[in-house]
């Protein structure tokens, strides 16, 4: 039987993250946690595939923090079984330890066919983890996928590289990643949710895959984060009203010249 | 220590990589460095005659029929081989989705970081270079260093701008590498029929939202783009959800800095606007006086785009034609 592997992130809901207004920072904390959209678009489509040709979908979330109801929500939808590793001290790594990380629990699962992944992550938004896991593993890459054909042992995707769409093929195994449009991820039905009760998550730690605390540690990190900053937003805000439509116009009209956005010099 | 010299500059896009080639040089000029750019390609000789005239020191040029056209394997082997040889300090690559799995991929292979998407490159104190970065939708921006080199880091289109033409010229060198054999295989091709047009470029953008609510009303946004000679751009489901565009504006779409951008029935969520902050001017138009797209407005009219667009074609006509 074909074997899907899904990377699921648990990011950071940025629609819901706020900003402390005494500090001005944002407040990552307390900002609920949810899968990554993309990611979520992943799943469907590993399940998608599940429906079609019938194949096993297994989860892999590398975090930090507890994840339990966010890979709850994934086997709802219709994964099989869900590995975390799970460790306060992957807080704060970058995109190539994740990599290394996902890499090595992967191998722990033995083979597989498919690695799907989004094409980025909503709260880092980096789209690295996905390139760079593919090229630990040494197999074919097809990133910003539209659409995903599995053939015999092919794997055929439409890449939507927004001036053109290509369609790449090549064999499988094979790491995919998907972009937003390729298909709305299902809302999962209470059944479903009850029966996801059943599945299995597995937990591993850091020590598990045969890392050291030391080489998690921030020396051996590639990039540091000094600061996270909230952009400052300096707009006019400045609000037209008229007594009809066409004098409303009018005077965006004038401003719009006077910021010199519009027209030559002849008005 | 510091055997890791210079700074690099690669993008399969030519007119992106002249643009990372003006940020290259004003860095490299603060360091007292060289800028190299990297050609590859097939009869390409132009593409780094002109790079060798927009900023670059030096030109590494691989002309071969196996570049042709970008390849994921053959262009990552091409840049291992010419890192791993000549060490680079810093390494900037065109943020194109090919370019950005590239860059990842090209990080994993010499074990070093990579920051995609800089919208900053600058110099701190000590002469460390540092970027900055987009994060969490667009409410936070990271201001990141490497730790490790080269440094590599990836730059979208329009963030900076090419050099005047120079008559000072960089030097060609022309190498030879060898190629990975490709892991995927490209079948077909298709060019993106609907917007055409690249909205990056564009100075004034006419910009639609789920305030449209039949097709046929996009003549109105496109009635408007043709008085202010502008392009037409949308929010992201009237690309995904309703199909009537391919390409949209915001976080996972493209980024534009227009002179000017008017928003039309959009609402403003942080995705889209993320996408448009370095507009000159922002106009919207919205009939939900709380719409979130008034708080980053320049000028803000509430109403409804079926009264408003039509009164705004007649007063632009009026003015731009006298
Ligand atoms: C990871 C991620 C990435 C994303 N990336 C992007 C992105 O790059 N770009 C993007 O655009 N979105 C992106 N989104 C989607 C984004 O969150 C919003 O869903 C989207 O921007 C909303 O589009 P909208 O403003 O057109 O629609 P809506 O939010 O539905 O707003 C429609 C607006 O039109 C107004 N309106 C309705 N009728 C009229 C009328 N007759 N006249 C005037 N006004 C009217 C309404 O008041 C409303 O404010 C992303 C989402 C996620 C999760
Ligand atoms: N911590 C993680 N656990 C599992 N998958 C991840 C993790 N981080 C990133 N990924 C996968 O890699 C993709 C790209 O993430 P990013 O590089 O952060 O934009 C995501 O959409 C996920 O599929």
């Amino acid at each position: 039987m074909l074997r899907v592997i899904v990377c699921l992130k648990q990011a950071i809901d940025v629609t819901q993250l706020k900003m402390d207004s005494k500090t001005l920072r944002l407040m990552t904390e307390e900002a609920p946690r949810k899968i990554s959209d993309f990611d979520k678009n992943a799943l469907e489509e590993a399940i998608r595939i599940k429906e079609c040709l019938g194949c096993e979908v297994v989860t892999v979330t590398v975090t930090a923090e507890e994840a339990k109801t966010t890979v709850k929500e994934a086997l709802a939808m219709g994964a099989d079984r869900a590995y975390v590793i799970k460790d306060p001290k992957i807080a704060g790594i970058d995109t190539l330890t994740t990599a290394k990380i996902l890499a090595e629990a992967i191998k722990r699962l033995g083979a597989f066919d498919l690695i799907l992944c989004g094409e980025a992550s909503i709260d880092s938004f980096s789209g690295q983890v996905a390139a760079r896991l593919a090229e630990i593993l040494g197999i074919p890459l097809l990133t910003s996928a539209n659409k995903v054909i599995v053939k015999d042992s092919d794997i055929i995707v439409e890449r939507n590289l927004s001036s053109r769409y290509e369609t790449v093929k090549a064999k499988m195994p094979a790491l995919v990643s998907v972009t937003w449009g390729i298909n709305q991820p299902r809302i999962p039905s209470l059944m479903a949710i009850m029966k996801a009760s059943k599945k299995e998550i597995v937990e591993w730690n850091i020590e598990d895959l045969g890392f050291t605390s030391e080489k998690l540690e921030s020396s051996d990190m590639t990039i540091e984060i000094l600061d996270v900053s909230v952009p400052k937003i300096e707009r006019k805000k400045r609000k037209l009203e008229g007594e009809n439509a066409a004098e409303t116009a009018e005077k965006l009209v004038k401003a719009l010249i006077q910021e010199g956005v519009i027209g030559g010099g002849d008005f | 220590m510091n055997e890791y010299k210079g700074i690099w500059a690669f993008s399969e896009d030519h007119s992106l990589l002249l643009e990372i080639l003006g940020k290259g040089r004003e860095i490299a000029d603060k360091l007292e460095t060289e800028v190299t750019a990297i050609v590859l390609g097939h009869n390409v000789k132009e593409k780094a005659e002109e790079a060798a005239t927009y900023g670059a020191d030096k030109v590494y040029l691989i002309d071969n029929p196996l570049l042709e056209s970008f390849q994921s394997e053959r262009y990552l082997s091409a840049l291992t081989s010419l890192t791993f040889r000549y060490k680079p300090e810093t390494f900037l690559i065109g943020s194109t989705k090919d370019g950005k799995a590239l860059a990842a991929r090209l990080a994993t292979r010499l074990n070093t970081g990579c920051i995609t998407d800089c919208i900053q490159l600058e110099l701190t104190d000590e002469k460390k270079l540092v970027a900055k970065k987009i994060v969490y939708g667009g409410k936070g921006i990271a201001t990141i260093l490497w730790q490790v080199k080269p440094q590599i880091a990836t730059i979208p289109l329009r963030t900076f701008t090419k050099l005047e033409f120079r008559e000072k010229k960089g030097q060609i060198i022309q190498l030879d590498v060898e190629l990975e054999e490709p892991k995927t295989r490209r079948l077909t091709v298709r060019p993106l029929e609907v917007s055409r047009i690249r909205v990056e470029e564009a100075e004034i953008i006419v910009s639609c939202g789920r305030g449209f609510e039949k097709k046929e009303d996009l003549a109105l946004a496109e009635e408007l783009a043709k008085v202010l000679n502008a392009q037409v751009g949308c929010s992201r489901p009237l690309a995904e959800d309703r199909k009537w565009f391919t390409e949209w504006i915001g976080l996972s779409g493209h980024k534009v800095k227009p002179k000017l951008y008017i928003a039309l029935g959009i609402s403003g969520v942080i995705q889209h606007v993320a996408g448009i902050r370095d507009s000159k001017v922002i106009v919207a138009i919205n009939k939900d006086e709380n719409a979130p797209i008034f708080e980053i407005a320049d000028y803000a009219i509430v109403g409804d785009i079926h009264e408003i667009v039509p009164a705004l074609i007649k007063a632009f006509q009026k003015c731009l034609q006298k």
